[in-house]
């Protein structure tokens, strides 16, 4: 711990307050209380094979971020200094970003739990994405208005809804309101009416 | 913010919910602004404000009411603005009734329905000026003028040829309405309704009106703690309607300022993921527009002033960017291919007819209903009846799970094996892992690129959705059902890359807009005025058109802020037209001058001929000030060089809203649907237009003076962490946030721990009449008991972010199984800062336990659903209590 082996043998030039004016640190917030090991340490900013601009996720005020890569890995999120909204902060969440990324529970594999199943069981991507496919079109299908009572044109279903959309793209939510309304399916909601 | 010479914070605690952006409070702050916080709890927003003002929740329109009648009685209101800019010096018909008349309710009510019909709130017209074309000013009902039924621009209000007073003194002027109906709004009121001191009161009313006029602005935030009521769209009107008086909108430091707490929750409203609305706030047609003209004429009269006459451009572009050579002129451009909505069916209404077994398959995306939604376990139960489920999300959160590990498995009243609920969980990529955009709450859209690929089997929603609709389309390639045509007429062709993601920003380019015939045939749409109605263009939101001109992604735009000046125009790309002050029009004087050095900002500029300034001028930049309104041109050719607000169809700001507003062309204050004080100003207690919803899972406190209503006697309210982000999907599977905030905690005043026997750090166990919850016990100051119509008042403040699951790192009662549902008439969104609830030491039981408990505090207040349900109340009314919908 703390200022290298010099602490065992008693010298007063270790001592913090000589040390802390010696090297030009009065406060004891820089050199004199760095470590040697602390001196090694390089900054994982430093070392990333590129930074790439994004967006934080979190709240809606859009603080920019600098995402630094080292070989595919993202290895850090910092603030990026060049935003005019945020001017390089991040809040607790946002700084915490890479962890979102690289969380230990993150479920990275697809999982389905079939009726009546009491745990989960895995699915391939491709074959989930088939299932899904037909079950849309079936619940599209089974509760599909043509008409209301009037006579009038309704051609919607009412056996699909949606939910989600403020943490995603503006290019996902058009997406996803351009197939939704292609397919009737108009129970389309989110977090902005919450 | 920076701007401001007084912000004040209200319904919002930004400090901790927006810390970042709370830096521009700051700024204001060192540079001599007043910051004033109105809330419930002292929060570290209080704790850097010049002024901590705590309120009764659900009381807010109250205290802006009573701070425009400050304004009006004391003559501080910015004349040469108000009289320029608002409809002040507007005529009311001769029908209409406030308020005031009618002890709370306007004229137009029927009790049958529980709507109002808004004719009577008209303006008048001048004689000899009919509405033309057939629509039909005022004459709506609210079933017709909801606000899922229209876009931006609000209803239709036809020619603007209306009666005006300029000396305001007309008793029908807009001026002397409003007037008369605050006038009852007072300091003692506000004391007695909110709990603030007179001189609280008065130290805000100075403030704001010192900070207010040409030399100086002052601008209100506000979060979900507007928004949450049975009135929440009011509440926003009512500071509106106070920043008009005071000449504080379209000018910098100015404005009513959105805080929102999702990344693109501004952007999955303007594309919107939403039920009643197609992209940039063109409405989703109901069953009663039939055709493409009868949608068009819904939207705008030709002959209304500003942007919205030309809607029938900006929907046949969206059509042609949907449904390309099949939308066409014999098509009625694709019309037909919409599907129609028959009133709300907004996820409450969603949730209910799952229960019902109407509904197959869900899909859920980055949202987490069972923990973060009004009635938690409503929200389960609702999806324990579907036949199928889709999960998209980074992780295994509680609306993945309930089925083996819900509040309602451990009760009992679910069993795992009797489920026959599919579920699917698809992992979903982080915002790093794909490129695309968010438009954050300033409207500001900002591209993020890719920096890594998705591990596994996760996906973007871009990459799934657009296989999931190329599965769809060939599964149905040999149908001749005509239903499928509009799937198989889709554009859905987009370029993807090597692994199959699609490029985004090719689908930015169709949301953009681009010319399809001509010499510029192919060319990207710089701006929504090139839009036609002709089948000339595409384009996927109007109001988007511009952010990829000259096909260049101007939401990647990245000058640095510190090669820019304060407006940084370089950076993003802010809706619409890269203009980062709405309606700056009025940031100048009616002779295009600014209304003072201190607050330039646009400008008319006599030499050139036309507005310059700081920003992207919001009007068009060759109409001098002073030009008259040609009102036979009809739409943006109509406004008058002095009509800073050209999206509303007088090019006004509205005092008083004549359409688009389900319950009340002016704000009046209601109690939330639980509360334990009696509405002071009126005998109606609740919001008569509310959405109720009574059913024996939805049942609702009695509120003051009912019987049973001591059984219920406190109030909670529910909030935001720094640390944790709303039903913890992105934060509580994190170590780092989990251990800054690992608990559930109920903030309680030291006079209610002691009334109740609370223990700090101990239990306690809060009951409202849906469900009950424990929580860990802070006392604190900072909750301060309130003296409300003379008695003590407790309110218990309770953070919502965590659900019981066994994935997550930190996990804990859902504090949203607590509400109820009821929704506010405009915008159908739930009353959850406000309920009723008991609270008592110790854990809650377990078990079947816990629901006796929940059954025996029902019983012992004699609730039923009809308990809290009238529609109308006080003596000698009649009461309709059923919310129907047609």
């Amino acid at each position: 711990m703390g200022y290298g082996g010099r602490m065992s043998r008693f010298s007063f030039l270790g001592w913090p307050v000589v040390r802390q004016f010696r090297s030009g640190d009065p406060l004891g917030r820089g050199e004199a209380v760095t470590s040697p090991r602390t001196r090694a340490i390089t900054p994982r900013t430093t070392t990333a094979d590129r930074v790439v601009q994004s967006v934080c996720p979190y709240c809606a005020v859009g603080c920019g971020q600098r995402v630094f890569v080292k070989d595919e890995k993202v290895v850090q999120i910092e603030g990026d200094p060049d935003s005019p909204i945020s001017r390089g902060r991040l809040c607790p969440k946002g700084s915490a970003s890479e962890q979102l990324v690289n969380a230990p529970g993150r479920q990275t594999k697809v999982l389905y739990r079939a009726p009546y199943a009491k745990d989960w069981q895995q699915l391939d991507l491709d074959t989930a994405i088939e299932m899904v496919a037909d079950r849309f079109l079936e619940a599209r299908r089974n509760k599909w208005q043509q008409t209301d009572g009037q006579g009038r044109p309704l051609r919607r279903t009412m056996g699909i809804a949606g939910l989600g959309g403020a943490t995603l793209d503006n290019e996902e939510n058009y997406l996803i309101k351009k197939l939704f309304t292609a397919a009737g399916a108009i129970q389309l909601e989110n977090q902005a009416r919450i | 913010m920076a701007n401001a010479d007084c912000i004040v914070i209200q319904g919002s605690n930004m400090a901790e919910c927006h810390p970042v952006g709370y830096q521009w409070v700051t700024e204001a702050r060192a540079r001599g602004a007043k910051v004033i916080h109105v809330d419930p709890r002292f929060t570290r927003t209080s704790a850097v404000a010049d002024k901590h003002v705590p309120i009764r929740a659900g009381s807010d329109v109250v205290l802006l009411g009573a701070l425009i009648n400050y304004v009006i009685s004391n003559e501080l209101w910015f004349k040469e603005y108000v009289l320029a800019y608002t409809n002040a010096a507007t005529l009311v018909g001769e029908d209409f009734r406030d308020t005031e008349d009618l002890d709370g309710l306007f004229s137009g009510y029927d009790p049958g329905t529980g709507q109002y019909d808004l004719t009577s709130w008209a303006y008048e017209r001048k004689e000899g000026a009919e509405a033309t074309g057939g629509y039909e000013h005022g004459a709506d009902t609210a079933a017709r003028a909801a606000g899922h039924q229209y876009g931006s621009g609000g209803p239709p209000i036809g020619n603007p040829r209306f009666e005006q007073d300029r000396t305001l003194e007309h008793p029908r002027s807009v001026f002397q309405i409003l007037k008369r109906h605050y006038a009852r709004y007072t300091p003692e009121m506000v004391r007695e309704a909110c709990g603030i001191s007179p001189e609280d009161f008065d130290y805000l009313a100075r403030t704001i009106t010192e900070n207010s006029g040409r030399d100086r602005t002052t601008c209100f935030a506000y979060a979900v703690g507007w928004t949450q009521h049975t009135l929440g769209a009011q509440f926003i009107r009512t500071a509106a309607i106070l920043q008009l008086l005071l000449g504080n909108v379209g000018r910098p430091g100015g404005g009513v300022m959105a805080l929102r707490g999702h990344a693109s929750i501004q952007g999955s409203t303007d594309i919107p993921t939403l039920f009643n609305l197609l992209p940039g706030y063109l409405p989703m047609p109901n069953a009663g527009m039939e055709t493409l003209q009868q949608y068009l004429d819904a939207i705008a009269s030709p002959t209304q002033k500003g942007y919205w006459a030309a809607a029938d451009t900006y929907t046949i572009s969206l059509l042609k960017a949907w449904w390309g050579d099949a939308a066409n002129e014999d098509s009625e451009w694709g019309y037909q291919y919409l599907p129609r909505i028959t009133g709300a069916h907004g996820t409450y209404e969603t949730v209910m007819s799952m229960l019902d077994d109407e509904v197959e398959g869900y899909f859920l995306f980055g949202q987490n209903p069972a923990v973060g939604s009004a009635h938690g376990r409503m929200q389960r139960l609702g999806m324990s009846h579907l036949k199928w489920l889709v999960v998209r999300d980074l992780n295994l959160i509680e609306s993945a799970t309930w089925w083996k590990d819900g509040p309602e498995i451990a009760s009992g009243e679910l069993k795992t094996e009797d489920i026959a609920t599919e579920v699917f969980f698809l992992p979903a990529a982080t915002h790093v892992e794909k490129a695309g955009s968010f438009t954050q709450t300033q409207r500001m859209l900002q591209w993020r690129h890719q920096a890594v690929r998705p591990p596994g089997d996760c996906q973007s929603e871009l990459e799934f959705f657009y296989e999931l609709g190329k599965r769809i389309r060939a599964k149905l390639a040999d149908s001749t059902d005509e239903r499928d045509r509009p799937l198989l007429d889709l554009t859905w062709d987009y370029p993807v890359d090597e692994h199959g993601e699609p490029d985004a920003e090719a689908v930015l380019a169709e949301i953009n807009g681009r010319h399809l015939t001509g010499p510029q045939a192919g060319r990207p749409l710089s701006s929504y005025t090139e839009m036609r109605a002709d089948g000339s263009t595409s384009g996927g939101c109007w109001i988007y058109t511009g952010v990829y001109a000259d096909g260049i992604n101007h939401a990647a735009d990245r000058k640095p802020q510190q090669e820019q000046g304060l407006v940084a125009p370089e950076w993003g790309w802010v809706w619409p037209s890269n203009r980062r002050i709405l309606y700056n029009r009025a940031s100048a004087d009616p002779d295009g001058k600014p209304w003072s050095e201190r607050k330039k900002y646009i400008w008319w500029d006599p030499e050139q001929n036309r507005w310059t300034g700081d920003d992207v001028p919001d009007f068009p930049v060759d109409l001098a000030p002073g030009t008259p309104s040609d009102l036979d041109a009809g739409g943006a050719a109509a406004l008058a060089g002095d009509d800073p607000f050209i999206m509303q169809s007088d090019g006004k700001g509205w005092l008083f809203a004549p359409k688009g507003m389900v319950d009340g062309p002016l704000p009046t204050h209601y109690e939330p649907q639980e509360s334990p004080v009696a509405n002071p100003l009126y005998r109606q207690q609740q919001n008569p237009a509310r959405l109720t919803y009574p059913r024996a899972d939805n049942l609702s406190a009695p509120s003051a003076g009912e019987p049973g209503s001591e059984v219920y006697p406190y109030v909670f309210t529910t909030y935001r962490l720094t640390e944790h982000h709303t039903a913890g999907g992105m934060s509580r599977w994190l170590p780092y946030l989990s251990e800054l905030q690992p608990e559930l905690f109920c903030e309680v005043s030291p006079e209610l721990a002691a009334e109740r026997g609370l223990e700090p750090y101990g239990w306690a166990t809060i009951i409202s009449p849906r469900s009950a919850i424990e929580a860990r016990v802070l006392v604190t100051e900072r909750v301060k008991p309130l003296v409300v119509s003379g008695r003590t008042f407790h309110q218990i403040g309770l953070p919502y972010h965590w659900g019981v699951g066994q994935d997550a790192v930190v996990s804990g009662d859902a504090v949203n199984d607590l509400l109820g549902v009821t929704l506010d008439p405009n915008v159908q969104i739930q009353e959850s800062k406000a309920g009723s609830c008991d609270i008592i030491p110790g854990r809650r039981p377990r078990g079947a336990a816990l629901l006796s408990l929940i059954a025996e505090y029902q019983t012992r207040a004699g609730v039923t659903p009809e308990t809290g349900n009238q529609k109308l109340t006080g003596p000698g009314r009649a009461s309709g209590h059923e919310t129907k919908e047609n």
